[in-house]
């Protein structure tokens, strides 16, 4: 494996220029959110009476909304909790989704035949509205969101590290390997994962776009992350009522959300491509 | 036309686990249907004798398999959050609702799709396919609901084409009704259009590089003419499995839009329900999406045969 120097990278974004471009999409987002959780320009939640429904300006960038609040302080605190959800989401799904789907592949049988079949039935629903029935299971709040979250993504991870698995099961380098008696467990995980790195890290943008999507749409319903946690998609929820007078309050929460999907989304395509 | 059946039993059995596995579920959640009725201050005996009333204390596949028998009647129990009213009669009105508005959103995928594929395929490369691909990808990016809201600003508020939150009931006006369900039903298309678009360019593109097309163009026959006389139609094919997913995606879609735009059809009422955790309401919207996702699958995979000629054989 030869060094990431600085060069190697900048070479390899050359060429996919997509892949650069969304990891420095989220890369921003990510350094933006995690300041919103340390420090803000204005208060998140302090209200001022001298300054409600102010349109854009030097002082607040994004301008202020119905109560006098700085809405960028807000959208950058609230990414940090979307972002969070949408990390912890895959990497619950991830995690339990790849180790069934790995272990299934590779073992193959009727009990990879059912759970299968399962996972194209699940498949095939519109993931809105799988979250929306796990949540009216479990009840509205961040850690039910992730839980719902994370168990609707399994089925992906699973299809995405099965097929991967079969893919490399009965190659050369695996046979050797079992030959050699390496238990099955340390295949899976030493041997055929690696390899399969770069679908695994395509299905983790994929998921992490979902994630973000989703969560910003069951806030907006009113059925996700609960006031006082801020959340850009309760933020949408509460600005329609003064789309009038502040349109601006909807909007940069909203382009917060396309720009953080648009990357993840030129990341996943970038890597497919490459 | 044995396969046909088989896919007609497998579709049975997913209508009939998904209805099982829901009511399970439903029925393990703390807080069952007598103490929503009675209230947290009934006393324990009360709640008892109603439980008994009911029948909530039957066995769970006893319960289920009344429950299946009566919604197989078409009667899905009463609500809880409006005691009394049967949850038919609350779906009934809604369901109208949400039909015009799918039917509107599907209507206008198919009518944009095929144009806007057909153009970006034609000027493969120049400014007109780069500027509608650029617009796809960031439209596929918009959230519904934001959206929405964007339209909810743009043409109601600005340019006055309708008046947000003003829906008139279809039957007061079936006319102005539908004029307002156009503006959800756009927002639920657009995303889809740009799906579909995409789809159908590669589903083009891919055909257009087979040997039929090379010898017809060799032929002489223009690229417009191999076009609409060969490639379109074969091109088609694939698409139609697709359209079974966008069927489902407008479901979900029509969801978030009724909300967006205060359209009283079941994707509100589902929210509400889970809200005030009303669970046969639930219930009986779950399986009305069920059915609806599970049978357009079905549809769509017969239409596959009839309309492929390779399959048909077999």
């Amino acid at each position: 494996m030869k060094k990431w120097t600085l060069s190697r990278i900048w070479e390899y974004c050359k060429v996919h220029p997509k892949v650069f471009a969304g990891a420095l999409i989220l890369f921003v987002f990510l350094i933006l959110s995690l300041l919103g959780q340390v420090w803000t320009p204005f208060s998140v939640t302090k209200m001022d009476p001298l300054s409600v429904s102010q349109s854009p300006s030097l002082l607040h960038i994004f301008g202020t909304d119905n109560f006098g609040r700085d809405v960028f302080s807000r959208v950058i605190n609230g990414c940090g909790i979307t972002v969070l959800v949408a990390l912890l989401t895959n990497l619950v799904g991830g995690g339990i989704g790849i180790l069934v789907g790995s272990l299934t592949g590779y073992f193959g049988g009727s009990f990879d035949q059912i759970l299968m079949r399962i996972n194209d039935m699940l498949l095939s629903f519109p993931s809105v509205l799988l979250a929306l029935l796990l949540i009216s299971f479990l009840g509205p709040g961040t850690l039910n969101v992730v839980l719902a979250l994370g168990i609707l993504f399994i089925p992906s991870y699973a299809r995405i590290a099965r097929g991967e698995v079969i893919r490399f099961k009965d190659r050369d380098f695996v046979r050797s390997a079992r030959l050699q008696g390496v238990s099955p467990l340390r295949i899976i995980f030493l041997h055929i994962l690696p390899n399969a790195r770069i679908s695994l890290f395509t299905a983790a943008a994929i998921g992490f776009n979902n994630a973000v999507l989703a969560e910003a749409s069951m806030s907006y319903l009113g059925l996700g992350l609960q006031p006082p946690t801020p959340s850009l998609g309760r933020m949408l929820f509460e600005a329609q009522s003064y789309l009038l007078n502040c349109p601006w309050y909807a909007l940069f929460p909203g382009i917060t959300i396309i720009l953080m999907i648009l990357g993840a989304a030129l990341l996943s395509e970038g890597l497919k491509e490459s | 036309m044995k396969s046909v059946v088989n896919k007609l039993i497998s579709l049975i059995i997913t209508v009939l686990v998904i209805s099982f596995v829901t009511f399970i579920v439903f029925s393990i959640i703390p807080g069952n249907a007598a103490i929503a009725k009675l209230g947290v201050d009934a006393s324990p005996e009360q709640i008892e004798r109603l439980e008994e009333e009911m029948g909530l204390n039957d066995p769970i596949v006893l319960r289920y398999g009344k429950w299946l028998l009566n919604a197989l009647k078409g009667d899905f129990g009463e609500s809880l959050q409006y005691s009394g009213t049967k949850v038919s009669a609350l779906l009934s009105s809604r369901l109208q609702v949400t039909l015009v508005l799918s039917l509107l959103s599907m209507g206008l995928i198919l009518l944009f799709s095929f144009p806007i594929s057909l153009l970006c395929v034609r000027h493969q490369g120049k400014w007109v396919d780069a500027l509608l691909s650029g617009l796809g990808q960031v439209l596929m990016a918009v959230p519904a609901f934001f959206l929405g809201i964007m339209i909810t600003y743009l043409l109601g508020l600005v340019l006055h084409f309708f008046k947000p939150g003003a829906y008139i009931p279809l039957s007061e006006n079936p006319s102005r009704a539908v004029l307002y369900l156009l503006f959800p039903a756009i927002s639920i298309a657009l995303p889809k259009i740009s799906m579909t678009v995409r789809f159908l360019k590669s589903s083009i593109q891919g055909e257009l590089s087979q040997d039929y097309v090379r010898t017809a163009r060799s032929h002489g026959m223009s690229q417009g003419k191999v076009l609409s006389a060969h490639v379109l139609k074969n091109a088609l094919i694939p698409v139609i499995t697709f359209l079974a997913t966008i069927i489902a995606e407008i479901m979900a879609g029509s969801i978030v839009a009724e909300q967006v735009f205060s359209v009283p059809g079941i994707g509100r009422l589902l929210i509400t329900s889970i809200s005030a955790r009303d669970f046969p309401v639930v219930q009986a919207i779950v399986m009305y999406i069920t059915s609806v996702v599970v049978t357009a699958g079905f549809v769509m995979d017969i239409l596959y045969i009839l309309v492929d000629p390779r399959l048909r054989r077999k």
